[in-house]
């Protein structure tokens, strides 16, 4: 039997479904449980990650803002934090180190892994893939679920180690032995650790289960005459981001398994030549190297950093395109490009180890592969621009948010040019620069990404609108907030301001930059409470929002937009529409815009 | 197998599968590659540690006991172990040819030939982790010398156990995979579904393994 009829059989069952009418549920027999906890339904497990994503974008977030009070302000004594906390995280109104350290790992974890992998890619490659490429639902939807649950109950021991009695775990999020590797290092490297690297494993089983899904659904599962140069950016995108994952996790993994053996089982992978000033003892372990996690930790790492990355330019090319009613200039570089980047990400891990004693002729050739990345960066960059130029612009929250992106990403891509130097990289190095860099590109890029696909895509998710006048006041805080609490640090950082500090004050060199300190901390505060905004608006609007009336409210040539206005499960009522050209004939032949299931007029011009 | 017959068939213009295989295949060959990492990962990191060590111990020593033969046999008993992997291999082939023909009779005696193979090489993996176990050889202790006869660093056994063992975790989720194949061939599940491609999904698994074990009993058992 031939794929085809596996899938045939599989929408005939659909169609079945959706042959009751639109409303999808008035005559199915889903129970609360089917339909909102264990949903097989492509879209409400995006609607799980996404939620999900944002109770953890709170929890990351809320821990920025109180490390932030300690940089910004660590005179200043606030007995009722200590209240509140407790007195692991605040003593005698002051965030106490181990609790810094902890908040500033825990955060780190949190927002790269649980809020822009799994809420970013988890949320849109659920949602948009099927929708976009004119599918049902997944390939295998029992195992989209098991992905979500997986993350689900990776979330909850990343949560319970919060409240261990020795705390979460403290040692930065990239957890390099010996320091995680020892508990008896640090009081945030005992069962804090353990939780943490389970929470891991799960998530890698989660991100594992998921992408396999999503290339599985891009490849098998596209409608008929949806072939690969007729898919949306997005969809690209999200395909590599796909593949970096399932790539690049598993090395993850081994480097865990083979932590955890050196934490519990007496083995010395990582370990040699110890001496521990807390216990006044020498270690037995000899012959490993903590090197080896580095190289293990940043194979993954940096396509980690490209997984965050890449759905955000996926879907920022497709809201720029829509929203400028122009074609997507340079369709096929951006495939290539995206392409390239991928290719990329898997080699150049080790500028993350110019400083580690890495043999300067390496060095030199990560050098060059890392600074190729500009090239294929740069052409996205151009063809966002290019997209824009001379556009009929219609400026929606999602749009200004996408823009906001590619400012961003020019911003904190040029730095990266910096960085990737070996020889700058010996100043630079664990500085505020690095800091400023990479939350400026990946973090709030990726974030200013994220939001401009909620708030294009909010329509299709729940069949209203979010509220604009908020959209608008929470972009402008965001992006204005960014450029003030970021761009300082690049100042910090090149006066040689190192990260992971406690307490600068102490410090005579760092003395003078309290003032700015304080600044950024208090930006970020106001920024914090804008997000909030954001979460308040989303909550609201998905009951009492502005319902949308018509099927395509963006004049948007994508599949999404051909279904009901709160599509079932199964998403299209009877047949499964068919694609005839690609995604961005916007403003062709003086049509505003020409959907994909549009066929080919006799006397259409050539594209 | 139903195979396409139009004459151009566009594979990659959509509404069928670019590689014509049903999803789940594809899927078992993206995951293969991504446990391929996994096992590389590991192997690399072997070998990283190994090379930049003094000595190490010379395997020709360390594994030359046979059960009820005694010892003195260099690596006859590892031979056995992968020689029955191998077969193993085989009377997968076979099964997974059978199911091509809908012959559910021999599907049934092939794959328990299969699981019986996987059986057996657990059985071996666990005679020889016992016995190197009562050698003094563990997680975190070393009993052998290195080849020069200087002293060992343990992590000729920490990799050892490892590795070894994250394998033979594999062939025992090969095996429970073969078991459930072999419950649904003898409940007529695929007979009903008119195709044997599940049997096929785990086949790749199976040889997957089977690969990987080549490349381990290389990287500790020959070199």
């Amino acid at each position: 039997m031939s794929n085809e009829a596996v899938l045939q059989a599989e929408s005939v069952l659909a169609t079945h479904h959706d042959a009751h009418g639109e409303h999808h549920d008035h005559h199915h027999q889903e129970t609360f449980i089917s339909k909102y906890v264990f949903s097989m339904d492509h879209k409400m497990i995006a609607k799980q990650f996404l939620i999900t994503g944002m109770v953890w974008a709170v929890i990351g977030g809320l821990m920025s803002v109180l490390f932030r009070l300690q940089l910004g302000y660590p005179d200043t004594s606030f007995p009722w934090l200590e209240d509140l906390l407790g007195k692991f995280w605040v003593e005698k109104g002051h965030i106490t180190a181990q609790g810094y350290y902890a908040l500033v790992t825990t955060h780190g974890t949190v927002l790269v892994f649980f809020v822009l992998t799994a809420g970013l890619s988890g949320t849109f490659a659920n949602f948009l893939i099927p929708l976009q490429v004119g599918a049902r639902d997944m390939a295998s939807p029992f195992m989209n679920m098991l992905s979500y649950w997986f993350f689900f109950a990776a979330s909850v021991v990343m949560v319970s180690s919060i409240f261990v009695e020795t705390g979460p775990f403290s040692g930065g999020w990239t957890a390099y032995p010996p320091l995680s590797a020892l508990g008896d290092a640090s009081p945030g490297s005992k069962t804090g650790m353990d939780l943490w690297l389970v929470a891991m494993a799960l998530f890698v089983v989660s991100s594992l289960l998921g992408g396999l899904n999503y290339i599985a659904t891009v490849l098998n599962m596209r409608t008929k005459g949806m072939s690969m140069t007729r898919l949306p950016l997005t969809i690209w995108a999200l395909f590599f981001t796909a593949v970096l994952g399932v790539l690049s996790f598993p090395v993850l993994l081994s480097g865990f398994i083979l932590l955890i053996f050196d934490r519990n089982f007496g083995t010395s992978f990582y370990l040699s030549d110890i001496f521990l000033t807390t216990t006044n003892t020498a270690l037995p372990n000899e012959g490993g190297s903590a090197i080896l996690f580095q190289h293990l930790f940043w194979f993954l790492g940096h396509p980690e950093v490209y997984i965050i990355l890449l759905p955000a330019m996926g879907m920022v090319s497709e809201i720029l395109s829509v929203n400028s009613r122009k074609p997507i200039f340079g369709y096929m570089a951006m495939i290539g490009s995206l392409f390239a980047i991928a290719i990329l990400a898997f080699l150049v891990w080790a500028h993350h180890m110019f400083v580690t004693g890495l043999n300067p002729f390496l060095g030199s050739i990560f050098v060059l592969l890392t600074l190729l990345i500009a090239v294929p960066s740069a052409i996205k960059v151009f063809n966002w621009l290019t997209t824009l130029w001379r556009g009929n612009i219609r400026f929606t929250p999602a749009m200004m948010f996408a823009i906001g992106f590619v400012s961003l990403f020019i911003s904190g891509g040029l730095t990266g040019i910096w960085l990737g130097n070996s020889a700058l990289d010996i100043h630079l190095h664990d500085t505020y620069f690095v800091i400023a860099h990479f939350h400026i590109v990946m973090g709030v890029a990726s974030m200013f990404g994220m939001f401009a696909g909620v708030y294009h895509w909010y329509p299709k998710m729940y069949g209203r609108y979010l509220n604009t006048s908020l959209g608008y006041i929470h972009f402008w805080i965001s992006i204005v907030g960014a450029y003030l609490i970021f761009w300082p640090m690049h100042y910090e950082g090149l006066a040689g301001m190192p990260r992971r500090y406690y307490d600068y004050s102490i410090w005579e060199s760092f003395k003078n930059f309290g003032e700015l300190n304080r600044f950024i901390s208090t930006v970020a505060m106001i920024v914090f409470a804008a997000q909030l905004l954001f979460i308040a608006n989303f909550f609201y609007s998905i009951w009492k929002g502005r319902k949308v009336t018509t099927l395509n409210p963006y004049g948007s040539n994508t599949l999404e937009w051909t279904t009901p206005i709160n599509p079932g499960h199964g998403n299209w009522v009877g047949e499964i529409p068919e694609v005839h050209r690609w995604p961005y004939d916007y403003g062709k032949d003086g049509k505003e815009y020409t959907s994909q299931t549009t066929p080919v007029g006799a006397d259409e011009s050539h594209h | 197998m139903q195979t396409a017959t139009t004459a151009n068939p566009k594979w990659w213009n959509g509404g069928k599968s670019p590689f014509n295989v049903e999803y789940g295949k594809l899927m078992m060959w993206y995951f293969l590659m991504s446990d391929a990492f996994t096992f590389g990962a590991f192997l690399i990191s072997y070998g990283t540690i190994r090379f930049s060590t003094n000595g190490w111990p010379d395997p020709n020593v360390v594994f030359q006991s046979f059960p009820f033969l005694g010892s003195g046999l260099p690596l006859m008993f590892v031979s056995l172990m992968t020689f029955i992997l191998i077969i193993s291999s085989v009377t997968m082939v076979l099964a997974v040819k059978a199911g091509h023909e809908n012959n559910k009779q021999k599907v049934v005696t092939n794959l328990v030939w299969t699981i019986i193979g996987g059986i057996a090489f657990l059985g071996c993996q666990a005679w020889e982790w016992t016995h190197l176990h009562h050698e003094g050889a563990w997680w975190g202790a070393n009993p052998f010398l290195n080849a020069d006869g200087s002293q060992s660093s343990t992590n000729f056994t920490n990799y050892f156990f490892t590795i070894t063992g994250f394998h033979g975790f594999h062939v025992f989720s090969g095996v429970i995979i073969n078991i459930i194949m072999l419950i649904m061939t003898l409940n007529d599940t695929f007979e009903k579904r008119g195709h044997y491609l599940m049997i096929e999904k785990a086949g790749l698994y199976w040889h997957f393994v089977d690969l990987v074990w080549v490349f381990v009993f290389t990287c500790f058992y020959l070199i």
